[in-house]
């Protein structure tokens, strides 16, 4: 596990707790942690605005607002999906089709597409580096996804992922789910497929089953308290096939988007609720 | 019959063919399409992680049954990974138990972030199993190992059987979620051995009350 300090600490420790610090009481702790988030999770439903993740919404606004990039113009003209500029609930259609582009893709790599296409950056620089190191601040193209999921709070996935190629995408991403692969034989599934079950203390979702990916999918991209940053849904994933021992997956590739397409199906009708707030 | 009957027959006709168009437009993925892709999402991997993007013989049966191949190919699995499994040269199956217990807590080795090695691999089986009691941050994706060698008496055969999970799990369980740590090189032969005392040296914490 990589985690830094808690910037949040300050905030959550009230809410903590002191059984914290009594051997043999770690799994309790544990329960008490998550109670004590999901009780700050409530707090930032009643009081949105304490989220910090939505400092990162707030910048991707900004940055897709403001004319920038070779061709010095802002991504207002960017298709999301429900037309050029249409921001609102594009994010809870997303993955899907598109056509200028003969590809389905999620919100990432479609804002990905868009920098190119519009605003002639060089879409090989940004799939450089396209995940911040811990501590450090969502870089832009994550900025701005967290703001176009943002705009979708309170809605419901509702991606229809019914042409055939959206069909392909989701079926890849199952096949991808359950592969096993790298040096420990590790698969999506061997941690996500099965009620109840954790990793040391963290409790792991069952993602293969509409029940729980319905609570979680829509979360992301979350703030992550024990890395204080925001986390997209692309850099999970790049994290999750670190973990694997898996090379360094590529943001907007097939595999990618094919497990997001995969979970946003599980997770239809799910309500979205991001940035959401990760320990 | 009767009219209801009829209705209920015709009814299930209608469902069961349904059903059948269904099944029939479940889109299924082309063979090779996985890998292919695989391929094309990690672009110039690493020396060492070339190979990791193709799946040998044993993780496509397990991918493709979800775990749970039928018979024939079970005793596939079992036969070909047993047969990969190398035992040590001294015939003595337990190493040291605190050298165990190091390995069990460390989950480091071959990320991309730990080359080059800074120590050696890590078994991380607190991550999925329960082992000493002192430990209360355990998984719960394996079995609880508490007790482990106490439970078996510590019997000699029961530690060689431990050997031969660690080393390679799918030889006792075909398509296992664990590790096949020996066979697939996470860690050596003495670092198994030390796990194996980890469970079943009467000394080891794990069987402790």
């Amino acid at each position: 596990m990589r985690l830094r300090p808690l910037s949040l600490v300050l905030s959550l420790c009230s809410l903590l707790s002191v059984n914290a610090l009594l051997p043999g009481s770690a799994w309790a702790q544990d329960a008490e942690t998550e109670k004590a988030i999901e009780r700050y999770r409530q707090m930032l439903k009643e009081d949105p605005w304490s989220n910090p993740g939505l400092l990162d919404a707030d910048r991707g606004e900004a940055l897709w607002k403001t004319p920038r990039g070779p061709k010095n113009v802002s991504l207002e003209q960017c298709d999301l999906g429900k037309g050029p500029g249409e921001v609102k609930g594009a994010f809870a259609e997303l993955p899907r089709y598109f056509k200028d582009a003969d590809r389905v893709m999620d919100v990432e790599t479609r804002v990905l597409w868009c920098m190119e296409k519009l605003q002639g950056f060089n879409a090989a620089d940004l799939i450089k580096r396209p995940h911040p190191g811990g501590g450090q601040p969502v870089k832009e193209l994550g900025a701005i996804a967290t703001y176009i999921a943002h705009e979708s709070t309170g809605e419901k996935f509702a991606a229809k992922l019914d042409q055939p190629k959206e069909k392909e995408m989701v079926a890849l991403g199952e096949d991808l789910f359950n592969r096993r692969s790298g040096p420990m034989d590790f698969a999506c599934a061997t941690c996500h497929a099965a009620d109840g079950l954790r990793i040391r203390l963290q409790g792991l979702p069952h993602l293969s089953q509409p029940k729980e990916a319905r609570k979680v999918v829509g979360e992301w991209p979350a703030y992550r308290a024990s890395t204080t940053q925001v986390m997209t849904m692309q850099h999970r994933l790049y994290d999750c096939y670190w973990q694997m021992r898996m090379p360094e997956l590529e943001l907007g590739s097939d595999v990618s988007i094919a497990l997001i397409a995969y979970l946003t199906k599980v997770a239809q009708g799910g309500e979205i609720n991001a940035p959401g707030l990760k320990r | 019959m009767t009219q209801l009957t009829k209705r209920i027959i015709a009814t299930a006709a209608i469902v069961l063919a349904a059903s059948a168009v269904q099944a029939e437009q479940k889109t299924t993925v082309p063979p090779g399409k996985a890998d292919a892709a695989i391929k094309a999402a990690f672009p110039n991997p690493p020396e060492q992680f070339v190979a990791r993007l193709s799946q040998d013989e044993t993780m496509k049966q397990c991918s493709a049954s979800h775990n749970n191949p039928g018979a024939a190919v079970a005793a596939e699995i079992q036969k070909r990974e047993q047969a990969r499994i190398e035992y040590p040269a001294d015939g003595q199956y337990l190493g040291d138990w605190k050298k165990g217990e190091a390995l069990a807590q460390s989950g480091y080795g071959l990320r991309f972030t730990d080359y080059p090695p800074r120590s050696a691999n890590g078994g991380n089986c607190y991550a999925c199993h329960q082992l000493s009691k002192q430990e209360v941050s355990y998984g719960t994706l394996g079995p609880s190992l508490y007790q482990y060698g106490k439970l078996r008496d510590f019997a000699p055969e029961e530690a060689k059987k431990a050997y031969e999970k660690v080393y390679n799990s799918h030889a006792a369980l075909p398509c296992s979620n664990m590790p096949r740590f020996g066979a697939n090189k996470v860690l050596t032969i003495d670092q198994i051995k030390d796990a194996v005392a980890l469970l079943m040296s009467p000394d080891s914490p794990v069987n402790k009350d």
